[in-house]
């Protein structure tokens, strides 16, 4: 214990500065949600008015951001964009969160058979990446939002499980368990009112990690034309239809897109991890 | 004290260390020396700064710290050395023994590995000599050579230790620091280890510098003995004068709450209080807080070490040195 | 003895996992509404001949699990099926298209290594203003997908600069390398990101262990205590990345190769998936699969050369 003198608890508080990196973040994860819920009524213009004879038009007091390769207005597409490309994530998250905890706790508190069939499974389909098992999906059901959004749902919950087995399995240890148990509450009256709580902020931050990744899994697939339908106004279908404004020399209206997928996954990312830091450096 | 025809092994002048974010300096003007093949003991509390003080020997200092004062080997400054100096006065001079050797030892590597790396990665060695040496030294601490091949989670901490002591005379050191070596050990383990560190500073003639927290062990292997307490020696002295007779409430307290087989059977005092928090500024004695016998001085004035009556040797730095001498320790 | 025993075991397991993803990718095409054959052709004029094509591959006469052993048989033949769309077999589709995705991804995985390497181990020895800025450039990394870095790419590189080819895969090896400069720098950019940072934190713990104190303390140069107990401590984490990184790379060949028009095997998985062309899907889902588990139990049998507390099993150092 003598031994790291730089890591003496008492010395550890005082250097505890706050990251600016942070707050930016968390400022964007507000201000990408707000444009998202706002969208119907910011936009300027209907995002799939075609303007072929105002194609590609640098931006203009009518086009703030201008215009892409079929005279649709860049704005408006983006701040719609913003619907689809948060709505699937967060379906991945709800989904993949609810399912995840649910089947962690039971193998957590359960252990035993369902315990062992679990970390099978787990390994099973962490051999499937989250892209590759919805294209498989996709492949059988089709294009569109749902198919992609449940296939990352089943590829992002063994994340969830995992996490959450392990915590319950902490936390049964703890004696104010026993202490209900002895005094006759029932185990799913423990888990939900005492056990949920106390692992929910470590899940809600694995959670908000998990969005940033599966915003990036569905921009990919409506990169490929394989997630939301072709009209529907989305960041990464925006990346596709861009590519040929960028050959003609007109990148804006793809640049554009690219800069909010890798800002809003970013955000995501810096949020979900403070929050996990913050939670570990509580419990230690 | 020193004359300079035959200088300490080691040598600690005033020696002060300031750690970013604290309000008050960890080592506060510390004096110690230890003679050739002498061994002395460094008795405090965890936090009072004597690990800090065996490590500043090696320069082994937190990043950040801001050193005052000096500190010398067998003359030499080691602050004011350079990169290459200190690679030699820690492959050479000086070497340390550390608490714990499960932490101590990279499990990775094998003890052979961990027994040469220093002197022959620095060149002192060849590959060949450094293996020699380290077989040698492994028997001398009661291990044969089967241990190079095996790695460290292979062997009893007891072992380990043994091994940390042979590695820590590879390079033939002037001076071991022994940073609690046998707290982390069972009890019958430490017995044997102490047994053979004094049996191998005979041997090898080395000057040691034992860091303990525990006093009794302290009078048991040493010749001379420093007490300190948050940052400071508080009282120094031959380890039987300073036993018999402390001059420090801190010295008398610590011995009184050591449980004893002979003598009087007390009960144990637990000293009251905490040690000084670091993010506070220290005005007059460290002490004062936990001690009986404070008074309004020792809130203003920090104490300086005074020489005991017809004791040269024995020094405290208490106002009231006087007031707790003649009153035997009890409880 | 110990080793081999361990090694046993984890190719059982492996074989197990690949047994049962094997039945996923073929029990997927059962999820679909209506019958197999339809779903096969789905939509194409199902001329007999073409019925007859299927059931024969298929055997969708025999009862479920002896078509799926069928399956399973052939694919370890080799025989992947025929492409609807292609109408040609998968091996042979897959033999034209596997080199140079290949070559792809192990030019995207030498960059991941040297560049992820390199970055996590300078944050972590060099701390400060370095490390903050290598943190900030891997969070952007991380945050950045693939097909993202690849338009970006293509924009100012092929596009604007002209210092490369924005489309197509070469010919000539020269040439292919190339043409696959920048789809292995797009491929590369998330994974450098992740790979530094497991680096540098793995790295500032193992600096974190006394071990490294006493080595300094020791008088072992600096660059021998980072090399040999900090970096070295760390590259069992690092490893073990090692499945992760590889079937990444292979996942997003799919989006860097349709970005780039090049012809290799992912572009082929995104049309089979359009053209819903379900035996090349197949084909090509279980060989990434295959090859996930295969880096991963490379892994596994390599980390006991790096960790010997692994087979050694002294319980008392595992803490």
């Amino acid at each position: 214990m003598t031994a790291v003198l730089t890591r003496r608890p008492g010395l550890a508080k005082i250097r505890t500065a706050r990251s600016p990196l942070y707050l930016v973040c968390l400022g964007l994860v507000g201000l990408v949600t707000v444009a998202a819920l706002l969208a119907p009524w910011l936009v300027p213009y209907d995002p799939n008015a075609v303007d072929l004879g105002n194609a590609l038009a640098a931006p203009s007091p009518e086009h703030l951001l201008g215009v892409d390769a079929a005279g649709r207005d860049t704005l408006s597409r983006l701040l719609l964009g913003a619907r689809t490309s948060l709505l699937g994530p967060l379906g991945v998250v709800v989904f993949s969160t609810v399912a995840g905890v649910a089947i962690g706790m039971a193998a957590g508190w359960r252990g035993g058979w369902l315990d062992s069939v679990l970390s099978r499974s787990t390994e099973l389909v962490f051999a499937f990446p989250g892209m590759l098992l919805a294209i498989l999906i996709i492949s059988i059901y089709g294009e569109g939002l749902p198919a992609p959004v449940i296939a990352l749902s089943v590829a992002y919950l063994p994340y969830v499980s995992r996490l959450t087995r392990s915590l319950v399995l902490a936390e049964r240890k703890r004696p104010y368990v026993s202490a209900y148990q002895v005094q006759g509450h029932s185990a799913l009256q423990i888990c939900l009112r005492h056990v949920l709580p106390n692992i929910a902020p470590v899940v809600l931050a694995q959670s908000t990690i998990n969005f940033g990744y599966a915003l990036m899994d569905l921009a990919g697939l409506s990169f490929l034309g394989l997630g939301v339908p072709a009209l529907t106004p989305d960041w990464g279908r925006m990346v596709f239809d861009g590519q040929t404004a960028i050959q003609h020399g007109y990148p804006l209206s793809a640049i554009l897109p690219c800069v909010f997928i890798v800002l809003t996954v970013v955000a995501f990312n810096v949020v979900g991890e403070r929050w996990a830091d913050r939670v570990a450096r509580r419990d230690r | 004290m020193t004359s300079m025809s035959s200088p300490h092994t080691l040598d600690v002048r005033g020696l002060r260390i300031t750690l970013p974010g604290t309000a008050r300096p960890v080592l506060d003007g510390v004096d110690l020396h230890v003679g050739a093949g002498e061994t002395v003991a460094l008795v405090g509390e965890s936090g009072s700064g004597k690990t800090l003080t065996s490590r500043s020997a090696l320069k082994l200092l937190p990043p950040g710290a801001v050193v005052e004062g000096a500190v010398r080997v067998r003359g030499e400054d080691v602050l004011a050395m350079n990169a290459e100096q200190l690679r030699g006065l820690r492959t050479g001079t000086v070497s340390m023994i550390f608490q714990d050797p499960r932490a101590a030892l990279n499990p990775l590597r094998r003890i052979g590995d961990f027994l040469t790396e220093s002197v022959t990665l620095t060149g002192s060695m060849s590959r060949a000599d450094a293996t020699a040496r380290a077989v040698e030294l492994l028997r001398a601490v009661g291990l044969d050579e089967s241990a190079l091949r095996k790695y460290p989670g292979q062997v009893s901490g007891g072992m380990l230790q043994r091994v940390m002591i042979a590695a820590a005379l590879m390079g033939d050191p002037a001076l071991v620091l022994a940073d609690e070596p046998t707290t982390a050990l069972d009890v019958t383990t430490q017995a044997e280890v102490i047994a053979l560190l004094a049996e191998l500073r005979e041997r090898f003639g080395t000057g040691l510098l034992f860091v303990t927290h525990d006093l009794d062990l302290a009078a048991a292997i040493s010749d001379r003995v420093y007490v300190m307490y948050a940052g400071r020696i508080v009282e120094s002295g031959p380890a039987e004068a300073l036993f018999a007779r402390p001059r420090h409430p801190y010295t008398s307290a610590l011995l009184a709450s050591t449980p004893r087989l002979e003598g009087p059977q007390g009960r144990l005092a637990a000293i009251d209080g905490q040690p000084p928090d670091l993010r506070q500024e220290l005005v007059g004695c460290a002490f004062a807080a936990r001690c009986h016998l404070a008074t309004e001085i020792c809130d203003q004035q920090a104490p300086e070490p005074r020489t005991a009556p017809g004791r040269p040797h024995h020094q405290a730095a208490c106002h009231h040195s006087d007031r707790l001498e003649g009153s035997p320790v009890d409880a | 003895m110990n080793f081999l025993r361990f090694a046993a075991r984890r190719v059982a397991e492996m074989a197990a996992t690949l047994l049962a993803a094997s039945f996923v990718v073929f029990g997927a095409m059962y999820l679909a509404p209506g019958n197999p054959a339809g779903f096969l052709l789905s939509g194409r004029s199902a001329s007999p001949e073409a019925l007859a094509a299927i059931n024969a591959q298929y055997h969708l006469g025999d009862p479920f699990f002896v078509r799926y052993l069928n399956w399973l048989g052939d694919i370890l033949q080799g025989d992947f099926g025929r492409s609807i769309t292609y109408r040609t077999d998968v091996s042979r589709l897959l033999a034209d298209r596997l080199p140079t995705t290949l070559l792809l991804v192990v030019m995207a995985l030498v960059v991941v290594v040297a560049i992820g390497l390199v970055l996590g181990w300078v944050a972590a020895v060099r701390g400060g203003g370095t490390d903050s800025a290598i943190l900030v450039g891997t969070t952007f990394a991380v945050g950045t997908p693939s097909f993202v870095a690849a338009v970006l790419l293509q924009g100012l590189f092929a596009v604007n600069l002209g210092w490369f080819p924005s489309s197509g895969s070469g010919d000539g090896f020269l040439d292919k390398v190339r043409h696959l400069t920048l789809p292995a720098i797009a491929l590369a950019l998330y994974l450098i990101g992740m790979l530094a940072r497991v680096t540098r934190s793995t790295m500032l713990e193992a600096l974190d262990s006394e071990h490294v104190t006493v080595a300094r303390s020791r008088g072992v140069p600096e660059r021998q205590v980072i090399s040999r107990h900090v970096f070295r401590n760390s590259l069992g984490t690092v490893l073990t990345t090692g499945g992760l990184i590889v079937s990444t790379l292979l996942v997003c060949t799919i989006l860097v190769e349709t970005a780039f028009s090049i012809g290799g095997v992912g572009q082929l998985l995104e049309l089979s998936t359009t053209t819903k062309d379900f035996p090349t899907v197949q084909a090509i889902s279980l060989i990434i699969v295959a090859l996930f588990m295969a880096v991963n139990l490379i892994v596994d049998l390599l980390l006991p050369v790096v960790d010997p507390r692994i087979t050694l099993g002294s319980r008392s150092s595992s803490v």
